[in-house]
């Protein structure tokens, strides 16, 4: 550490009784405020105001009452959109966890070689959805991709022209490229677990399964939440990924809430009806990140949400 | 930290089920990759005929070169700009409020930017492209870099804030103390020991944010449209577009793109893993 200082106090001056909290620094959070105000605060506030309106793009704004909302609230297109989205988000969860839960277990053990494969783990997500999602689009061609490679027939399906087929094939890129971080996150909390809980364990004769349900499992509790929270609240965003691997498709079958708001506002240029699925996307986000704290306990302002 | 590791494990017999299920879960993540780089050396010829898993009997940098000479260099750039141009602001300011969160007098101002801040956490910002779009519009910044700069440094912003005050409430109190005992300003103080004792979390911070600036495609894909102005995710894709039956070119560039990030992670590797774990795991 590099504080001179540290050793050299001098005299107290004056008006040093208080600490620095005597006085106040706001202007310091000024320029993140004004960053975060003209692109985070006012496009909030503004997919509110353009879902009452009607607008092409590339025209004139033009307030329209609930016609945007008309349309969309009648659209079949709509509960479709949703329960894809829904059906992405449970399935990928139910995966994920338990995947990272294990494997975040057995990465904080101590042997060196569990932390070269925590590196190893780590290389998915430094790689684009974009990118990822086009390797997996070459990979599982039928022909020339896994099932071929690795002589296993059933590998080689088309994958990604059976709308059930591709839906599983979207949760499991998803699952690729998100679950070693979520078992980075069980490692470190893993690791911050006592030990004497499992001494304690021990000497009652409780065996290694026991202690696992026991004590692992409701000690992760607040790990299990933010890490759900991360995923479920990501998962509305699953633009990218879904985009570039199936476009939606085959028909509407992998079309999440995200990917509908992009067709309805960029590609059918219908920007109210696409900002009121905006308005959704971010009443659900709230909604489902409301919901996970309620389930913690949501005891202290920022605890469940820490690091989210 | 390593410690308790330690003990856990000797107390612990041995995992089989995690221990199977890493090495299930290795074969797993490594696959695709070890697929890109070979696949990437092969002739278009070859992709066809030899088994996928199979190294090339030729290896070739055909498909690299197709890739240099499509202008990948320029998308190269712009990603770095974009990337540069956003994290370094993104960090700094996030820096700056997080210490004002920290030091200061607790007042309204001051809680309403936390809770202001803490609630873009929970928000799908994405689901505001449309407005960012309009705002992008009559900013007249519609197809340049700064469109994508601007509202990266917003997104980045929460989470920054939120990691960066977690680390500065851990500095000692004293040592703030005996600073302006010193006679230093806040604003030295900040500089001159909150800087200094946050940079590992300034360093995971600055990764992780530039990983996803680097990755981000949604808003060079709605902000921007001249071929000039692409960067890597969006030059990928339309790439695949033109030549997705020349397999072995579009995963040289898939790979090409990453290596940046690549050689970054070697680089801060130690720093990303042991920050992200110690930021996400409270």
């Amino acid at each position: 550490m590099t504080i001179a200082s540290v050793g050299s106090a001098k005299p107290a001056p004056s008006r040093s009784a208080q600490s620095a909290h005597g006085r106040s620094l706001g202007w310091l959070a000024v320029p993140a405020l004004v960053f975060f105000t003209a692109f985070g605060v006012i496009p909030l506030l503004g997919v509110l105001f353009l879902s009452f309106t009607t607008w092409n793009g590339i025209g004139e704004v033009v307030p329209s009452g609930l016609t945007s909302w008309k349309a969309v609230l009648t659209n079949p297109q709509l509960p479709h959109a949703m329960w894809v989205t829904f059906q992405v988000a449970v399935l990928s969860w139910l995966f994920q966890t338990p995947m990272s839960i294990l494997l975040g277990v057995f990465l904080a053990g101590a042997q060196k070689y569990r932390a070269f494969l925590a590196v190893l783990y780590f290389i998915p997500l430094l790689l684009s959805s974009a990118a990822i999602a086009i390797t997996f689009k070459a990979l599982l061609d039928p022909n020339f991709g896994l099932g071929t490679g690795l002589g296993l027939p059933f590998l080689s399906q088309d994958w990604l022209g059976e709308p059930k087929l591709a839906l599983g094939v979207v949760v499991f890129v998803v699952s690729w490229q998100f679950i070693p971080f979520h078992s980075l996150i069980y490692q470190g909390a893993v690791r911050q677990i006592p030990t004497s809980m499992y001494e304690a364990a021990q000497i009652d004769g409780a065996g290694r399964v026991r202690q696992f349900f026991s004590i692992t499992l409701p000690q992760l509790k607040n790990t299990i939440i933010t890490s759900s929270t991360l995923m479920v609240v990501g998962s509305l965003t699953f633009f990218d990924l879904i985009y570039v691997l199936t476009a939606g498709g085959p028909g509407d079958a992998t079309r999440v809430l995200a990917l509908q708001m992009y067709i309805t506002g960029f590609q059918g240029n219908l920007m109210g009806p696409a900002s009121a699925i905006g308005v959704i996307l971010v009443l659900v986000g709230l909604m489902l990140a409301l919901l996970f704290r309620r389930i913690g306990g949501g005891d202290e302002t920022t605890s469940q949400l820490e690091g989210a | 930290m390593a410690d308790t590791a330690q003990k856990t494990t000797r107390i612990r017999s041995r995992n089989w089920a995690g221990g199977t299920l890493s090495w299930v879960w290795l074969f797993i993540v490594l696959l695709p990759i070890y697929w890109i780089v070979i696949t990437s050396i092969k002739t278009q010829a070859e992709y066809f005929v030899t088994n996928p898993f199979r190294p090339p009997m030729e290896p070739t940098l055909d498909a690299y070169r197709l890739v240099i000479n499509s202008g990948i260099i320029r998308y190269f750039f712009n990603s770095v700009i974009v990337t540069v141009g956003a994290v370094i602001p993104a960090v700094l300011v996030s820096f700056m409020a997080a210490f004002a969160i920290i030091r200061s007098r607790p007042n309204r101002f001051i809680r309403s930017s936390n809770a202001l801040f803490l609630a873009g956490l929970a928000i799908p910002l994405q689901a505001t492209i449309i407005p960012v779009y309009l705002i992008i519009i009559r900013l007249h910044l519609y197809d340049t870099l700064l469109a994508l700069i601007l509202p990266s440094i917003a997104f980045a912003i929460p989470l920054s804030v939120l990691v960066l005050s977690n680390f500065i409430r851990d500095v000692p109190n004293e040592l703030f103390e005996s600073m302006r005992l010193d006679g230093c300003s806040e604003w030295q103080t900040l500089w001159r020991l909150a800087l200094p004792l946050t940079r590992p979390a300034l360093v995971t911070v600055t990764i992780y944010n530039a990983l996803g600036i680097w990755n981000g495609f949604l808003l060079p894909l709605v902000l921007t449209q001249s071929p000039d102005l692409r960067v890597l995710p969006l030059a990928l894709w339309t790439f695949q577009g033109q030549y997705g039956i020349n397999v072995p070119a579009v995963l040289a560039a898939v790979l090409l793109s990453a290596v940046p990030i690549l050689v970054l992670y070697i680089v801060g590797r130690r720093q990303l893993l042991s920050g992200l774990t110690a930021g996400f795991s409270k």
